[in-house]
């Protein structure tokens, strides 16, 4: 008997699984494979805008994926460094043999956690509770809770021109029988598609032909509490190069052989992430796309075309990709294929990522219609946790759409479902402005040291950040300077007006052209670089922080008037008919929740809220 | 509010069919109970059928009913139409039966009412059928029809999408941050398309306050030295001896207000103490009343007395006053002149004698060229319809303003996507597609859902 049982071993279920386990919980993980736990069938990198910011929140609650990185990265770059602070995000190029490599042997350490390798083909569930799950081999195992984080693996196809075989990635066995028993049980499944791009051999390249893409030199780490990481040794660059004309001609010309447009596929694409013949086609005009070629590995040679995932048949993947320049001689490693796979439906979830049908079974990852290691990842802590808490007899952990992305991811797949693939975008925040890269860890290290995960001396570490961030705040404001000359000329020369009269240093930091370093020509500040680089943020985007946290105490405001689990929409006058049957699927749990639901308008908004209000002023006069 | 409602659709005349509406959740049933003919509970939507409405075996009526099942109707409730043929007696009757068996008589507006709240109509919709209601003159019932079948939504719309979609050019380089042939938003073209945006935006406020001058009014000052003959020009102009007209100086002392039709215009008449040096008391607050009115005003009459030459005080009068909103009354122009028509340079001038009321028509003539010079195009009927609408316009306005400002200071993009969400969410309260209090407001004071 254990405590929880989590069904895949991807991104999802191996944050899962950890932090069930380091939370006491006996915990087992099941997975078709052992040797893929942590594969990284598609992409080889972790990050990047939005993503990158939820490898900070992760590492801020105590999860795994940022401290992994750290350790198994080839290449570290921070995005978006010309705009401003709230969409900086870091992308790493991640060793797709070390990465794995390493995140298997935190589990095998981990205490309380066993590994097991099989297919998981039933569940058991009696009276709406889940109970346990059934192998291949008809060997039950019970528990009192499960976490699904199946990833592509159900009723798992790929697809490649006019071929298709019933496999997950790498020639997995794909497991057949688990979507039609979560169908049984009530589940909406849906068909989702993606696709990855063509390996080629690295020594067949003309790398001269392309354009040298590097990292960042400086130390840079997805976790507050790494002080190295291994791209600042290794410096494995990246290469850039572009689709053409004659590109485009084979594309067009073949169109019908690939699997999408030949009628292959039912499942739905991602939008953000279109295969090259969607990008020749919706995009007819452009006259080339990027390509970047990126090293998977230092331990094999293949090199992923990122920005070239096709579903075209194999010949015709040769001739587009020797039609590219530097690809002329191109030796293929593997060719690109779709995949397609079944997801359940997300509105049938908790904002806990319990599922509303069965009790204590709890979904993650990309069952749950998104993409990303990142969005797994994410997914798959706040189902340990809150299968934790549960098991505890506590109330989960919601993060709130401004506190953090996971909380926006979670809230988008509950609230509005997915259509195809989702992909967390910084757009998607409306108060990204309050979720930065750099305070990701005061958002929610808080959060991970109630829970547990954080221990007492990484909690140490960051309260003193905090109180250093406090001091410094203090100080700037606090010193004033006079309008000497040597200042004067300063500001001059930074190509910033003169001042005529005393002014804190906090008001000069508010020029977007004075920064904290500057300070230091003036006032001691023997402070830790993050801490100053967060001050700065701070001082000069108060302006809009501060909105961005009155938007907030609005939706907040929303938030918190909750709605009584045993509502009936259909007892409540002139809520459009449209809106009451979405009210009634998701059946949000606070008014902030409905008003984000798509097909309930303002005016159903409206009169939800009078009826709430008037529901709570009748019960209070009872 | 759950309960089905019934009202007389069409005008009580003579011999005339009139229509009863029946709307709610239990229309077709509840009519049904007192129909003789088909089954209604049967029949499909959007049809008619002939029967009889009956009480126990008696006949109250002939008529035919259709039947209209919800969402496809003007409440998007179930709807049901009694077209009755007896006369205004005998629908009178057939309204007390379906009184009799529960349905409730609807208040004024409530159909109206229940189309917004079931969401047929938005926000800027429902207000122009109050301002249909309320509109006094064909050009304001015109306008405010246009902005019912959707003129005003449309033109916030048309706004949101150009608004969206630059947002979405300044997202796109945030997500796609190494992708560089995706065409970069840059501060100028930004700027360029900022510009184009608060030109049209200005251009439709000025068109919307006009509009408010014609719906409530042009607050019309007349203004002039004592005894010149203002006081006549305003009782000819309001038929009615409201103001006192006597020839000495200075007895016209409050702002008499009242409101003259003149074709489309409707003007609101104030009359103004003289304005000149003065040491009464009474006679000086009166003096400050008037300048003050001036400055409000949407419309000056400044009558001068032709036959005198103008004093020191009314020349410094003449300076201070807007050409462009201003009539110059040259009045006794029967008696030989001492003001020439070069000596003032003001482009609306008329020449009157009040006595024998001369030159009044052509007074009223050059009034009406003054505001019905900009005759509104057909598709200048999109507008803003009310005070809330233009004040939330004027919001929007502002906000690209400050935009602008934002970006000279260089402050980045990816923040001044913030600001233009601000802005888009704005012009969504105009038609409701944006949640606020306000309209939760709007909704308490307009229409009693809290009972």
């Amino acid at each position: 008997m254990y405590d929880v049982i989590v069904v895949g071993g991807g991104h999802a279920g191996c944050e899962a699984a950890l932090a069930c386990a380091r939370l006491g919980q006996k915990t087992l993980l099941v997975t078709g494979n052992l040797k893929n736990i942590a594969d990284m069938p598609c992409n080889p990198s972790i990050g990047g805008p939005a993503k990158g910011i939820v490898v900070r929140e992760i590492d801020a609650l105590g999860g795994e994926m940022a401290r992994n990185i750290d350790k198994s990265s080839l290449q570290m770059k921070r995005l978006n460094t010309k705009k401003g602070p709230a969409v900086w995000a870091l992308r790493a190029q991640a060793d797709k043999i070390t990465y794995p490599q390493k995140m298997k042997k935190t589990l095998e350490k981990q205490k309380n956690l066993i590994l097991k390798e099989s297919l998981v083909e039933d569940l058991i569930v009696e009276n709406k509770t889940i109970k346990g799950v059934v192998l291949e081999d008809g060997t039950h195992i019970f528990s009192k809770v499960v976490i699904l984080t199946t990833g592509t693996y159900l009723k798992a196809s790929i697809l490649i021109g006019d071929q298709k075989k019933s496999e997950g990635p790498h020639g997995e066995r794909s497991s057949l029988f688990l979507s039609d028993k979560l169908k049984k049980l009530g589940f909406s499944i849906l068909r989702l598609k993606t696709g990855t791009p063509p390996r080629i051999k690295k020594e067949s390249i003309h790398f001269e032909e392309t354009t040298l893409e590097e990292g960042n030199k400086e130390l840079l780490t997805f976790s507050y509490d790494s002080n190295t990481s291994t791209a600042y040794h290794l410096q494995i660059p990246c290469y850039l190069t572009y689709t053409n004309e004659k590109t485009h001609k084979i594309i067009m010309d073949n169109l019908k052989k690939s699997s999408m447009y030949g009628g292959y596929v039912e499942g739905v694409g991602p939008r953000y992430c279109p295969s090259i013949e969607d990008k020749v086609v919706r995009f007819h005009d452009k006259e080339r796309h990027q390509l970047f070629l990126e090293p998977e590995s230092m331990y094999y040679d293949d090199i992923y075309i990122q920005g070239l995932s096709t579903s075209m048949p194999v010949d015709i993947q040769e001739q587009i990709v020797h039609s590219i320049k530097g690809l002329e001689d191109a030796v293929f490693v593997k060719y690109a294929y779709a995949i397609e796979y079944d997801a359940i439906d997300s509105k049938q979830l908790k904002p806990s990522l319990e599922t509303k049908i069965i009790e204590n079974l709890f979904t993650a990852g990309q069952i749950n219609g998104t993409s990303g290691y990142e969005e797994a990842a994410g997914q798959g802590l706040l189902a340990g946790i809150n299968a934790c808490l549960k098991l505890q007899g506590k109330p989960p952990l919601i993060l709130k759409r401004n506190e953090s992305y996971i909380g926006v991811l979670i809230d988008d797949l509950v609230t509005k479902g997915v259509k195809d693939p989702y992909r967390l975008l910084t757009s998607r925040a409306e108060y990204r402005l309050l979720l930065r890269d750099d305070n990701a860890d005061l958002r929610l290290r808080p959060y991970g040291y109630q829970i547990g995960l954080i221990d007492s001396k990484r909690y140490e570490k960051f309260l003193t950040k905090k109180q250093d961030i406090l001091e410094v705040l203090e100080k700037v404001k606090k010193t004033k300077i006079s309008p000497t000359k040597e200042l004067n000329d300063f500001l001059q020369q930074i190509g910033s007006s003169p001042i005529s009269s005393g002014i804190s240093f906090y008001e000069l930091l508010k020029r977007p052209e004075f920064t904290i370093e500057h300070c230091k020509k003036w006032i001691d500040l023997p402070y830790q670089e993050e801490v100053l680089k967060e001050v700065e943020i701070e001082i000069q985007y108060e302006g809009y922080i501060k909105k961005a946290e009155k938007e907030a105490e609005k939706m907040l405001a929303l938030e918190n008037v909750s709605i009584p689990e045993t509502i009936h929409y259909q007892n409540i006058p002139n809520i459009a008919s449209e809106a009451k049957q979405k009210l009634e699927e998701i059946r949000p749990t606070s008014l902030g929740q409905a008003s984000r639901i798509s097909g309930v308008n303002p005016s159903d908004i409206a009169i939800l809220s009078i009826y709430l209000k008037r529901g709570q002023y009748e019960s209070k006069r009872v | 509010m759950n309960d089905t409602i019934c009202a007389i659709a069409t005008k009580l005349g003579i011999g005339a069919i009139s229509i009863i509406r029946v709307s709610g959740k239990d229309a077709i049933q509840k009519v049904n109970t007192i129909f003789k003919g088909k089954n209604l509970e049967k029949v499909e939507s959007h049809t008619i059928h002939y029967g009889f409405i009956m009480r126990e075996n008696e006949i109250i009526d002939e008529v035919l009913i259709s039947v209209m099942k919800a969402p496809r109707t003007f409440t998007r409730e179930d709807v049901v139409e009694i077209n009755c043929h007896g006369g205004i007696l005998t629908t009178q009757k057939v309204l007390e039966r379906l009184l009799s068996i529960g349905i409730r008589l609807a208040e004024p507006g409530e159909f109206t009412k229940r189309a917004f709240l079931n969401g047929r109509i938005d926000l800027s919709q429902a207000e122009a059928i109050m301002e249909l209601i309320e509109s006094k003159n064909e050009k304001t019932r015109k306008i405010a029809l246009s902005s019912l079948r959707g003129s005003t939504s449309q033109l916030v719309k048309e706004f949101r999408e150009k608004l969206k979609m630059i947002i979405a050019s300044i997202e796109v380089n945030i997500d796609y941050p190494e992708y560089h042939d995706i065409e970069q938003m840059t501060k100028d073209k930004l700027l360029i398309l900022l510009n184009e945006l608060t030109e049209k935006l200005e251009e439709i406020i000025i068109h919307s306050k006009n509009h408010q001058l014609l719906k409530n009014g042009i607050q019309t000052a007349i203004v002039g030295r004592p005894n010149v003959g203002k006081s006549s020009i305003l009782n000819h102009f309001l038929e009615e001896e409201k103001a006192i007209v006597t020839s000495i100086a200075g007895t016209t002392r409050d702002i008499v207000e009242g409101e003259i039709q003149l074709g489309n215009l409707t003007l609101q008449m104030m009359d103004t103490a003289g304005i000149r040096d003065t040491n009464d008391v009474v006679e000086k607050i009166g003096v400050e009343k008037s300048k003050q009115l001036l400055k409000e005003a949407s419309l000056v009459l400044y009558v001068l007395d032709r036959s005198n030459s103008m004093s020191e005080d009314e020349k410094k009068l003449l300076d201070t006053l807007n050409k462009d909103k201003t009539i110059i009354v040259l009045n006794k122009s029967d008696i030989p002149a001492k003001i020439m028509r070069e000596d003032i340079s003001f482009p609306h001038v008329v020449y009157t004698t009040t006595q024998t009321l001369e030159g009044l028509q052509e007074l009223k003539q050059e009034i009406l060229k003054m505001f019905e010079q900009e005759e509104l195009e057909e598709e200048d009927q999109r507008i803003f319809l009310n005070t809330r609408q233009v004040h939330l316009a004027e919001k929007a306005s502002e906000l690209l303003e400050e935009v602008k400002k934002s970006l000279q200071k260089g402050i980045e993009l990816d923040m001044i996507s913030f600001d233009l969400k601000e802005i888009l969410d704005t012009l969504g309260m105009i038609t409701g597609d944006t949640y606020q209090d306000e309209i939760l407001d709007t909704l308490f004071a307009n229409f009693c859902v809290g009972k």
